[in-house]
Formats: structure tokens, sequence, C-alpha cells
């Protein structure tokens, strides 16, 4: 008994809260997205987008209720087991899933079909907590990198088979939770300046121009370092690596296939072909875009609600929002979502234990990627991913996988006080 | 050493949202062409174009209405053209011209209606109407084009067409966009904005399919089209009608003017087009052929002709002799053929034998004493002084400018000043014997066929006019007619004198016009010859009927026709009888007016 009232006075109160009006302004924003003013149907009306939200937000509600009543070492224990049991769903997925436009996300009978892809995320996190928690565990050595690593690759190779590539990506963002745990900062270094050169490279029409900034780099590194041959050449075969790489990617990017291609070139560019592989971002930033400050006013916008703007209440939702909302409404959104992101980060610092740690900065670096990737292709500043906003879009596995996701870290850090210390 | 990276991650966490709400400023607060370019996608304006007002003559008779044509529209990326040669039948195209305007309408967009097959007729539109339901993504668009039940006075009544680029440059009530059908011409061009009406606006909203989505804001913004003013001519139809019958084949003008109000009755410019051939789908093609007749049809003569007045013009100078004093009903002058040529008549002559025997020598006398009063003693400056004084009295006349009728492009013909002849001549090298042409109504003098009849009016009216003008009420209503014809223009002599003049028009029909003449009506004339340098001279009458109560006023010009006495005249007197009488009782007359064979 004195163990269940520490327990629920223990719940993070403000995650919860923020966990709910981020879902209560997802559903609402649905409803706008599907939204037929000739046809005036209820937001209760299940046979409309938002009226089935609402039958997954009272079940995810009930799995809530289900993550906090379980016992807290749960998690820990099944850790493994739930990404074993992903993994084979994953591997299954090709052979007994259903087909939609050339991919194989979902299985399932009937009407009820879940995305295993989704799923595996809290379960890889598990598992990554529960392989990272032994103090041995050092990411500065090579070996313990290579491990980690494989535990990531074996789903993000499963779902690239399916193939979805976006969430095969979300997998990249455990770099977020590598960082915290130790892996060295010369990655993050080498990793941001790879991607700012291919950026530049992909960019900018002429590679020579960056090929002759490299080049400057390179002499103004020589000249202010302390010239020993070792330097030069090491400075010089990095600086021609560089330029290679940059004249590769051109190369590298023509043998893609040509939706990633094209995907990739209409960020910078989207005026290119508007109506064509452009038409998502461009019509995505003219909904966003006419929202002005304000917006237009709850189910007042015409650019979502006529359907310019495709996958409008899953992965394009925040169009809805920006458009009807306006910067106002985009404001307190994102606000919302850094206040989360923040709160997490204090949470997972003040967890006695690396399990529970690692997890948080799992839930920390998935939650981030979402919001960060799903925001950012919305208006043109990624190239357009197909992945959810979390709490907001529509569907039963985005809801569930990331309540699932959040609830068992509010589960481990409300349980915190039983935990013995065995930080690492 | 991992102690401050949790602060750097959330340093990252924040820049991300910076960075976001960043980008999201400069597009939605910032940028204001995505707003634009959102209205374009999904809120179509729709013009709802008013009816033009129609037009009716003085008794009410329709002359002009609007007769709906049918625009077929597309939209390209619903359309579904099936079995291609029962397309074609259908819709009488070939398959070249299929694919360009298919092509042209997906150029401009491709969920967005624009012209498939422009104007089609009533009967067109009846065959094809059963078989639009087999073709999605093409509908009817209804517009309406002017129609005439007579084909009659088109060059009063004016034509529309589409607006021009200069045309739209101009305009700053900014009422007009690309493709608007505006008055070019007539009245359909100076009564444009009562005419137009007001256009009304839909905003409608459409989804990415272009399917209708409703009303924008459940109609706040739309504005109903209120169709354009119904306007009455002052023109009588059946008038008209029967001036261009005798006019046909013809080249001239005939201008009749009700003078007790300036209303013109009748306003002829032959030769004539059919005002139906400038409406519709052929519009471009028949006005370039038109255009191309050395005949040129479309010049609009009664306004823009200019010619010398010729004897008429004694009947002015007579006038300002007797205001200015210079001269009485009593002077006489001899028939000196010295000074200038003229015909037989007795002589010498009085006032009024001179008006009657046109005679020459006694206006150049008359008009040497009108413009030399030797108010200077140098003869030079005496001219000046004299002429300048004369040109005044002439301009009250409403002679040497517009005299401001409603339609546009009015000639002012001339009446020299001073300056003219001092461009010309030099200051102080002219004197009498350099002008006294202007005395016979010849030399530099110019006067349309309109201020020719002005003048009939005048002279009906015993001093005064209103300007001519078509229009004679709106909406039925006559008082909303422009301001300036309703104002009573004096010409600056006293009504007794004419007196005098009007018996000896009366009494010239005996001797210049005699076909003229009618036993029951008496008609006050003058007959005129305008110098043709190019050919046989035009015939010039201008009368007015009765002459105790004058109920029309009317010039007639009929080219290359010589004698004034002849074509004119007799045409003049037609005029005047069918509208005093609506009958005719001279058929042998209009026998000789309708065959033409004016010069023997």
């Amino acid at each position: 008994m004195r163990e269940k009232d520490i327990n629920i006075n223990r719940v993070d109160w403000i995650t919860v809260m923020i966990y709910f009006v981020l879902v209560m302004i997802g559903w609402f924003n649905i409803y706008a997205a599907v939204y037929d003013g000739q046809v005036d149907k209820s937001i209760f009306d299940t046979s409309i987008n938002s009226g089935i939200q609402l039958v997954w937000i009272g079940t995810a509600i009930a799995i809530i209720i289900v993550i906090m009543a379980a016992d807290y070492r749960l998690f820990e224990n099944l850790a493994i087991p739930i990404y074993l049991v992903m993994l084979v769903l994953l591997l299954l997925t090709p052979f007994i899933g259903k087909e939609v436009n050339g991919q194989i996300l979902t299985i399932g009978f009937g009407s009820f079909r879940i995305q295993p892809g989704e799923f595996a995320k809290f379960a890889t996190a598990l598992a990554l907590a529960k392989f990272m928690e032994r103090p041995t565990f050092d990411l500065s050595k090579t070996k313990y990198q290579l491990q980690a690593f494989g535990v990531l690759l074996l789903p993000i190779i499963l779902i690239i088979l399916q193939p979805d590539t976006g969430t095969a990506m979300v997998y990249f963002s455990m770099l977020i939770m590598f960082y915290r745990e130790g892996l060295p900062q010369k990655y993050y270094v080498l990793g941001i300046g790879i991607i700012a050169i291919a950026l530049l490279a992909l960019g900018i029409e002429n590679n020579l121009y960056l090929a002759g900034a490299i080049v400057v780099i390179v002499v103004i590194l020589i000249l202010m370092g302390k010239k020993t041959p070792q330097q030069i050449i090491g400075f010089s075969v990095i600086g021609l690596g560089l330029i290679a790489f940059t004249y590769s990617l051109d190369f590298v990017v023509s043998k893609l296939p040509e939706h990633q291609q094209n995907r990739i070139m209409v960020l910078f560019n989207p005026d290119l072909d508007p109506l064509g592989v452009g038409w998502n971002v461009t019509q995505s930033k003219i909904a966003i875009g006419s929202g002005g400050l304000a917006g237009k006013g709850y189910l007042q916008g015409t650019q979502t609600k006529f359907d310019f703007v495709p996958e409008q209440h899953t992965d394009f939702i925040f169009c809805t929002l920006g458009e009807e909302f306006g910067w106002l409404g985009s404001f307190v959104v994102i606000a919302l979502f850094v206040t989360l992101l923040t709160r997490l980060v204090f949470m997972a610092e003040r967890q006695k234990n690396r399990f529970n740690r690692i997890y948080g900065y799992c839930v920390i670096s998935i939650l981030m990627f979402h919001f960060m990737i799903n925001i950012a292709m919305t208006i043109g500043l990624f190239p357009v991913v197909g992945i959810p906003l979390p709490f907001f879009s529509y569907g039963g596995s985005s809801l569930w996988s990331f309540t699932i996701l959040l609830f068992i870290f509010i589960k481990m850090d409300s349980a915190r006080a039983l935990q013995l210390g065995r930080m690492g | 050493m991992n102690d401050q990276r949790p602060v750097v991650i959330i340093i990252f966490v924040f820049l991300v949202g910076a960075v976001l709400l960043t980008k999201l400023f400069m597009i939605q607060v910032m940028d204001d062409s995505f707003m634009k370019r959102a209205e374009r996608n999904a809120i179509q304006r729709i013009v709802d174009h008013p009816y033009r007002g129609l037009v009716y003559d003085r008794k009410g008779k329709l002359l002009v209405y609007n007769n709906p044509i049918f625009d077929l529209m597309i939209v390209p990326k619903e359309f579904e053209v099936g079995d291609t040669t029962r397309f074609l039948e259908l819709f009488k195209i070939t398959k070249e011209e299929l694919i360009e305007s298919y092509q042209a309408a997906r150029k401009y967009s491709s969920v967005k209606p624009s012209t498939f097959i422009k104007q089609i007729s009533t009967n067109e539109f009846a065959r094809i109407q059963d078989f639009l339901i087999d073709y999605p993504g093409l509908f009817i668009m209804t517009r309406s084009v002017r129609s005439y039940p007579n084909p009659i006075a088109s060059h009063a009544l004016g034509y529309i067409g589409e607006i021009s680029g200069r045309q739209l440059e101009r305009d700053s009530s900014g009422y007009y966009v690309q493709g608007d059908y505006v008055g070019l011409s007539g009245m359909e061009r100076f009564y444009e904005d009562e005419l137009r009406g007001v256009k009304g606006v839909k905003y409608k909203m459409v989804n990415v399919r272009g399917i209708d989505k409703g009303p924008f804001k459940d109609g706040e913004y739309d504005t109903a089209s209120v169709a354009g003013h119904n306007i009455n001519s002052s023109i009588d139809m059946e008038l008209q009608q029967y001036g261009e019958k005798l006019m046909m084949g013809k080249t001239g003008s005939v201008v009749a003017i009700e003078p007790k109000t300036g209303e013109i009755l009748s306003m002829i410019s032959a030769p004539f087009y059919d005002p139906n051939s400038l409406t519709g789908s052929d519009f471009g093609k028949n006005y370039t052929e038109l255009n191309k007749l050395e005949t040129k049809p479309l010049f609009n003569r009664p306004i823009m002709a200019t010619y010398p007045p010729g004897s008429i013009f004694k009947i002015v100078q007579s006038l300002i002799g007797l205001q200015e004093g210079i001269l009485t009903p009593e002077t006489t002058f001899a028939c000196n053929k010295s000074l200038v040529a003229c015909h037989n008549h007795p002589s010498p002559v009085n006032l009024f034998g001179a008006i009657r025997n046109s005679c020459n020598p006694y206006y150049h006398q008359a008009f040497r004493q009108i413009i030399n009063q030797e108010i200077s003693s140098n003869t030079f400056k005496d001219t000046k002084i004299g002429l300048d004084a004369w040109r005044d009295h002439v301009l009250k006349f409403g002679l040497g400018g517009q005299l401001g009728v409603d339609m546009p492009n009015e000639k002012i013909g001339d009446v020299p000043s001073s300056k003219y002849y001092d461009r010309v001549y030099g200051e102080g090298r002219w004197k009498y014997s350099t002008i006294y042409s202007l005395s016979i109504g010849q030399g530099e003098l110019l006067v349309t066929p309109l201020q020719m009849a002005n003048l009939a009016a005048i002279f009906a009216n015993k001093g005064f006019y209103y300007t001519p003008h078509l229009i004679r009420a709106i909406d039925g209503d006559n008082t909303k007619i422009p301001l300036e014809y309703q104002i009573k223009h004096e010409v600056g002599v006293d009504a007794h004198h004419f007196d005098m003049v009007q018996d000896a028009m009366a009494e010239a029909l005996y001797g210049t016009a005699t076909r003229a003449i009618m036993k029951d009506i008496q008609i006050a004339g003058k007959t005129g010859t305008a110098q043709n340098p190019h050919g046989e001279d035009h015939s010039v009458f201008i009368a007015f009927a009765p002459k105790d109560n004058p109920k029309i006023a009317i010039a007639v010009y009929v080219e290359n026709a010589g004698w004034g006495g002849r074509a004119a005249a007799s045409t003049a007197s037609l005029m005047i009888e069918k509208y005093l009488k609506d009958s005719i009782s001279r058929p042998a007359l209009e026998e000789y007016v309708i065959a033409g064979n004016f010069i023997y």
C-alpha cells in the first residue's frame, strides 16, 4: 500500500499534462484536417478520422493505466524478449503483411492492423538500455561502439527491407543518446562537417567553388597549425578526401531511386516542379504560410480542408495547425515540444540507475527526431520523410507506440525512489 | 566530462525550436505570398457579368438587345475525350484544333476552367447540349452579345468589343479586366458607364481537384450583378429605317433633329453596315473586311466628314448682318458678277431676294461691310478686328467647335480666325480681298452635317438650340439625361430677325428646290452645293418644317450628286413627310431618290 502511494505521488505530472495537451490539440487538428463544411460531421463521428482517433486515444489511456499499474521491474526484465519479438515481427512483416503503395508496413487481421516498425522503437530503446547498462560498457571504446550499433542496426535493416526509409532513419536519432552516454565528440564534429559539406555540395551548382573553399580552409589550418610534416600531410589528406566526397556525392545521389533523388533536389529548389515532386512541399508551405500570425481560425483553413496538402491528417498534420492557428499556434506547439524534451532531459538526469537514464535518453532521441524532422519537412527545411508528428498525427500505431515509449519512462521515473542507485 | 552533455542536448533542443519558429515566422508572418497562393489555390473568383442595358427608340421600339452565346469551357484534368472521331464530329473541329485548344488550356491550368470553343451560337448549343454529359471536364458558360432586330443606325448605336490593352492601361476605374466587353463606338461607347451595369462577384471554394466546395465564408463577400440601365434613344426607328432605304447605295449623311429639344430623330451615315456583323465570333473578321472597303462604311460621316457649307452659310451671314445693324431687310446690293460669279436673276436685290436667289455678289458686298466697320483706319487692322468679331458670332451658331453630341470622335469643322491668316499670310498682310470667299460659305470654312442640321434647328427656333443628342431618357426617365443636353444655347441674334429669314427660306424652295415642295406642309429650306475638287459636287440641303411650328430640322448631304436642289432636297422632303405624316404621298419622288441618278 505504501509502495503504491509513493508511486502515484512520484508521477511527473508536468510531462503527463504536456502529453495530454498535445494529444488533444492533435485530435482537434485531425478533425480540422478531415472537416468538410458541406457534410458537417461531428468530431466524434467514427466514420471520419477524428472519431477513429478518439478510439485510439481511449485505448492509449487504457495502455497508460496498464503501464502505470505494472511492476516497474517488468520492462527491464522483459527488455530483451520484447526486442527479440519485435525483430521477429519485423522479419515476418514482409511475408504476412499487407502491401500499400509498394510498402509492407502493417500486420494484423481485418481492419485491426498494427505497424511493427512503430513499436520496434520502444523495443529497441529498452534493448539498448538493457544492453548498455553494464558498468563496463564504455562508448569511447570501439568494441562497445560496435556492439551498440549492432543492437541498433538489426531493426534498421529489417525496416529498410519493408521498405520504410523514414522510420529507419529514426533509429539514427539514438546518436543523441550515444552522445549523452559518452560517444566521443570527434564523431559528431566529423558527422556534422560531412553533412554540412554534403548540403553545400548539393545546394551549390558548381562544386569547384566548394573545392576552392576547402583548399583555402586546409591552407589556413596548415598555416595556423604546428607545421609539422605529419600535420601538413594529415590536413591535406582530409582536404583531398572532402573534395573527392563533394564530387562523388552527385554520383551517389544519381544512383539513388528517382523519388528519393527528387525529394533531395526539391529541398534546394521547391519551385523546380511545383506540380510534380515539389507538390507536397509547395502545398504544405502554402498552407502553413497562409496562416499568417494568428491563423485563419479553427476549421476555416482552405488549403488543408480541400486536399491541397497530401497526407494532411498523418505526416502533414502540422499544416492544419499552421494554417488555422498561424505562427502563434505553431509557437505554442513547438514550445510544448521543447518543454517536454527539456523536462525529459531533467527526468533522465535524475534517474538513479543507468538503465532508466539510457531509456530516458532513447525517448528524448526518438521524440526529438520526429518533432524536428516532421516539422522541418512541412516547411521545406528537410526532404519529405514519411514520419509522424508524435501525439499529433492520425494513426493508432503511432499514437500507441509514442504513448508506450513515453509512459514506460514516466513509470520508471515514478518508481525511481524504490530503486537502488547503481550508476556505472 | 559527461556533465555538460545534457546541457548541450538541451541547447540543441532549444536551437531546433528556434530554427523552426524562425523559418515559420519567415513564411507565415513576413512573406505574404503564400497567402496569395493559397487564395489562388482554393478560392475561385467568378465574375457574374451583368446584362448590358437595352436601347430603345423614341417610341419604345427595341433597337439593341442581348443575345446569349455560349462558350464551351474545359477543365483539362477532368476532361475525357472518349471516341475522338465522334467528338470531332460533334463539335465540328479538326483533330489539330482539338489538340491545340487542349494544350492551350492545360498550359493555363489543369484544374481551372478555360475557354475551349468560343461563342457557340444558340443553334449549335442546342445541338450539342445533350451530349455534353458524355464529356467530363466540359461545361458551358453563357455570355451575351449585342443583337439588333433591325439592322439600322449602326453608326449612331456603335458597337461593343473586347477591351484593348491600351484601353485597359488608361482605365482608372479598375472596372475592366482582359476579355471584358466595352463600348467601342457610338452610343455604346458614350454611355458605357450607364449601359454596362455592375459586375457581380462570387467567391467559390474549390478543392484540389477543382470541385466546388461551396461559397467562401458563406457568400459574405459575394455581390450580385446589377443590369445596366436601359436607354431610350431619341432616334425614330421608322424614320431611320426609311432614311436608310433612301440613302441605300449612296454616300452621304442625313441628320434630322427635333428643334425644340435638340433630340436627334435620325442620323444616317451612308454607306452603312449591318450592326449584327460586328457582334459575336465574327467581329474581328468582319471589322477587318469593313475597314478595308474603299467606301469606308465604318466612317461616321454625320460627325466626322467636313464640307464647306456653301450657300447655306448665306443665312448665317444675313443674320449676323441684321444683328450687327449692318443689314436691314431693305438693304440692297447689285448682283455685280465682276466681284464673284452668280447665276442670272433680277438685280439689284434686297436681303429677302438675296436669300431666295442665293446671290453671291450680294454677300460679297454685305460681308465686306460686316468685316470692315472702319473701327481702325488701317484697313489690315480693321479687317482683323472685323473678322474676329464676326467669328465670335459664327461660333455661337455651333460652328467651328464640337457641339458635344453624345458620340465619340466628333469633328469640329473650321471657322478660321485672324491668327490663322496671320500665320499663313503674315500679320498685317491680309485684308478683305484675302478672305472674301468666307462670305458665301467657301474658303477655309468647314462644317459637319450635324452642325448643318443644328443650323436648321437654330433657324427653326429663331435663335437658340439644344446640343443635338441621341439620348432621350435613361430607364424611361428623361430628367436623367446628361445636364448639358438640357441647357438652351442662344446664338445672340434677336428672334425677330429670323422672321424674314424664315420667309425667305420658304420662298427659296420655289427658286432652287421645287422638288422639295409639299402641298400641305410648308417647308423652309436652303440648298447648297459643296464644291468637290475630286469630282461631282456634293448635293446639300437643309430645311425645317412645318415652317410655322417646326417639328423637324434636317440636313442632307449626298456626295457627288451635284446640285443641292435634286438629291438632297428630295431626300429631305421625303424624310419630313415620313416623320410628320407617317406616309408618302409622292411615290414618284421616292423612286427618283431610290434610283439615285441625280447627275443629268
